[in-house]
C-alpha cells in the first residue's frame, strides 16, 4: 500500500475502499462459514454445560451447576483419569519406539530415507477403521498371533489378547505412531552433526552426548510428537469400543453415549469441556516449552 | 554419521508392527475358506460377494458425493481465506481461527454440529455431512495455500495493483495462477480426509445415508466377515496408489522447479 501514501487524497480514498472490498471479498465467505459452522456450534456446546437435560435429548433452559458436580463423581472422574492413563501410556510407547526409528531414518542415505519415510506414512493414509479391524483379525482367539503361539508350543490354548486395556494401547500406538515419528524425524534431521562430533571430541561417551546434546536439542520435536499422539488418543471412542470390548471405556465413549444413548446433552457437553480443558492445558505447555527452547 | 547397530532393532520392530496387520488382512482377503482367520486356499469369492453388496455400494456412493461436494466448498472458501489472511489482515486471532478446525478433536466438532443442526431444526442427510466436512477441509486447504503464499513472489501482485487492477482482478489474473499447485494439493488433501472421515460423519449423517466408514464401522461391530478383508484390501490399494502417485508428482515438480 505504498502507492496510497504518495498519491493524493482522492487516490488514497479509492485505495482505502478497494482495501475494504478486498477484505470483505477474501475474508468474508470463509470467516462467515467458520462462525456459523464452528464458533456457534462450539458456543452452544459450551452453553449447554450450564443447563438441564431435556427429556428426549436437547436442553431445558434452566440454569444449573449439577453437570459439573456430576463430573466430579468418582464414576466419571475415574473414566477421565483412566483415559489420561491410557492415552499417556500410548504416547510413551510411541515415543520409545518412534525415537530410535526416527533417529535411524535421519541417518539413512537420501534414497532410503525417502522410502523409509513414505513407508511410515503409508499406513496412516489407509482407512482408520480398516487398520483397527486388522488388529481384531490378528489378535482374536483363532487369529495369527494365537495360532503361532500355540504352534510354537509357547501356550497351551489361545490367549485372551483382545478386549483389554493393552489392546486399546496397541490400537492407539498403531494408529498414531506416524504422527510421532514425523516431528521427531524433522527435529533430528535438523541437528547439526558437528555438535555431536564436538561433544565426542571433548571426550563425552555416546550416551552422554545423547543425553546432554541430542535429547535437549530435539525436545521440541519430542513435545510435538507426544502432543500429536496424545490428543487424538485421549478423545478417541472408536478404538476403545472396537478393541476394548466396552469394558474399559474412555472419556470419548462416555461423551458419545451421552449424546446418542443417554440423551443427556448437557452432561455430554460438560464432558467435552473437560476434554477440551485438558487439551488446552497441554497446548499451552507446548507453546511454553517451544518458547523456552 | 555413525549408525548404532542397536538402533536397528526398534527400527525393524516399527516396520514389522506397522505392516503385519496389513499383510495378514490382504492375505486373508484371498481366502477360499469361510473363516476370516484360517487360510484355506486362494479364491476371489469375497471380492464377488463384495461387488454384490448393495449396502457397501450405497455407502461408497454417499462417501464420494460428500467428499466431492465438501472438497469444492472447502477449496473455494479455503483459498479465499488463505489469500485474505496472508494479504488483507495481520490479525493473529483470525489466523488461529483458520486452523482451529484442524486441531479441534473431531469428537467435539461432531457433537457441536449435531447440537447446532438440532437447534436450527435441520434434517440430517448427506448435506449435513458435506457441510460438516467442509469445516475441517477448509482449514487444511487454508493451511496448504497459505504456506505457498508466504513463498510466492509478491512483486507481481504489487505491479498489478500499481497498474490499477482491482483486488479481484489481481486475484484472478495474478495470485490464483501462482497458487494453482497449492490449491490442487489442498483440494486433494480435503478429498482424502473426507473419504476417510468417520467420527464427524457418525454424528451428522442420517441413519438412512451412511458413508462408507460408517458402513465399515457397523460391519466391524457386528462381527468379523471375510468381506471386510476384501473391501479393506481394495481401500488399501487405492490409498497406496494415491500416496505413491502424489509422491512421484511432488518429486517431479521439485525436479522441474
Amino acid at each position: 500500500m505504498t502507492s496510497s501514501t504518495v498519491s493524493g487524497a482522492a487516490a488514497g480514498s479509492r485505495s482505502h475502499r478497494s482495501r475494504v472490498i478486498g477484505r470483505l471479498a477474501f475474508l468474508g465467505p470463509g470467516l462467515t462459514y467458520l462462525i456459523v459452522f464452528l464458533l456457534i456450534p462450539l458456543g452452544m456446546v459450551l452453553s449447554y454445560t450450564l443447563f438441564r437435560r431435556g427429556r428426549f435429548g436437547g436442553v431445558v433452559y434452566e440454569a444449573t451447576g449439577e453437570n459439573f458436580t456430576r463430573l466430579l463423581e468418582p464414576l466419571y472422574l475415574d473414566v477421565v483419569v483412566g483415559s489420561l492413563k491410557l492415552a499417556g501410556l500410548a504416547t510413551l510407547v510411541a515415543l520409545l519406539v518412534g525415537y530410535p526409528t526416527a533417529y535411524l531414518i535421519a541417518q539413512l542415505p537420501r534414497k532410503w530415507k525417502t522410502i523409509a519415510l513414505v513407508a511410515i506414512v503409508l499406513p496412516f493414509w489407509t482407512n482408520f477403521l480398516v487398520r483397527i479391524y486388522a488388529w481384531i483379525v490378528l489378535l482374536s482367539g483363532p487369529g495369527l498371533v494365537n495360532s503361532t503361539l500355540v504352534k510354537l508350543g509357547l501356550v497351551d490354548k489361545p490367549l485372551e489378547l483382545l478386549y483389554n486395556e493393552g489392546t486399546i494401547v496397541t490400537g492407539l500406538v498403531y494408529s498414531y505412531l506416524p504422527l510421532m515419528v514425523l516431528p521427531l524425524y524433522a527435529a533430528i534431521e535438523k541437528l547439526d552433526p558437528q555438535l555431536r562430533e564436538a561433544s565426542a571430541n571433548l571426550g563425552a561417551r555416546p550416551a552422554r552426548t545423547f543425553v546432554s546434546v541430542t535429547l535437549p536439542l530435539t525436545l521440541p520435536g519430542i513435545v510435538t510428537g507426544c502432543l500429536f499422539v496424545f490428543v487424538p488418543s485421549f478423545g478417541n471412542f472408536v478404538i476403545p469400543e472396537l478393541l476394548g470390548g466396552g469394558r474399559s471405556i474412555m472419556v470419548g465413549n462416555l461423551i458419545r453415549d451421552q449424546f446418542l444413548n443417554a440423551r443427556d446433552w448437557p452432561f455430554g457437553a460438560t464432558l467435552s469441556l473437560a476434554l477440551l480443558a485438558v487439551l488446552i492445558v497441554l497446548l499451552l505447555l507446548q507453546a511454553w516449552s517451544s518458547r523456552r527452547a | 554419521m555413525r549408525r548404532p547397530r542397536l538402533l536397528y532393532v526398534p527400527f525393524w520392530v516399527t516396520y514389522v508392527f506397522l505392516y503385519t496387520p496389513i499383510v495378514v488382512l490382504v492375505a486373508m482377503s484371498f481366502n477360499a475358506g469361510k473363516s476370516p482367520y484360517v487360510f484355506a486356499g486362494f479364491s476371489l469369492k469375497w471380492y464377488g460377494e463384495l461387488a454384490g453388496n448393495a449396502t457397501i455400494r450405497e455407502g461408497l456412493v454417499n462417501t464420494l458425493v460428500v467428499a466431492a461436494g465438501s472438497t469444492v466448498l472447502s477449496t473455494v472458501l479455503g483459498t479465499l481465506l488463505a489469500v485474505g489472511l496472508a494479504r488483507h489482515t495481520r490479525s493473529r486471532v483470525l489466523d488461529a481461527l483458520g486452523v482451529l478446525p484442524a486441531v479441534l478433536p473431531d469428537l467435539v466438532l461432531g457433537i457441536g454440529l449435531l447440537v447446532f443442526y438440532a437447534a436450527v431444526k435441520m434434517t440430517l442427510g448427506l448435506h449435513s455431512v458435506l457441510l460438516a466436512h467442509a469445516v475441517f477441509g477448509m482449514a487444511f486447504v487454508t493451511a496448504v495455500v497459505r504456506t505457498r503464499l508466504t513463498h510466492a513472489d509478491t512483486s507481481l501482485e504489487e505491479a498489478s495493483r500499481d497498474l490499477g487492477a482491482t483486488p479481484l482482478a489481481t486475484f484472478f489474473r495474478v495470485t490464483l495462477p501462482q497458487l494453482a499447485p497449492g490449491v490442487a494439493a489442498g483440494a486433494l488433501l480435503a478429498f482424502t480426509l473426507s473419504v476417510d472421515e468417520f467420527v464427524i460423519a457418525f454424528f451428522t449423517a442420517a441413519p438412512t445415508t451412511p458413508t462408507l466408514p460408517i458402513v465399515i464401522y457397523s460391519m466391524v461391530r457386528f462381527g468379523v466377515t471375510p468381506e471386510i478383508n476384501a473391501l479393506a484390501t481394495l481401500l488399501l490399494a487405492v490409498s497406496f496408489t494415491v500416496v505413491i502417485v502424489a509422491q512421484r508428482m511432488t518429486r517431479l515438480t521439485e525436479s522441474l522447479s
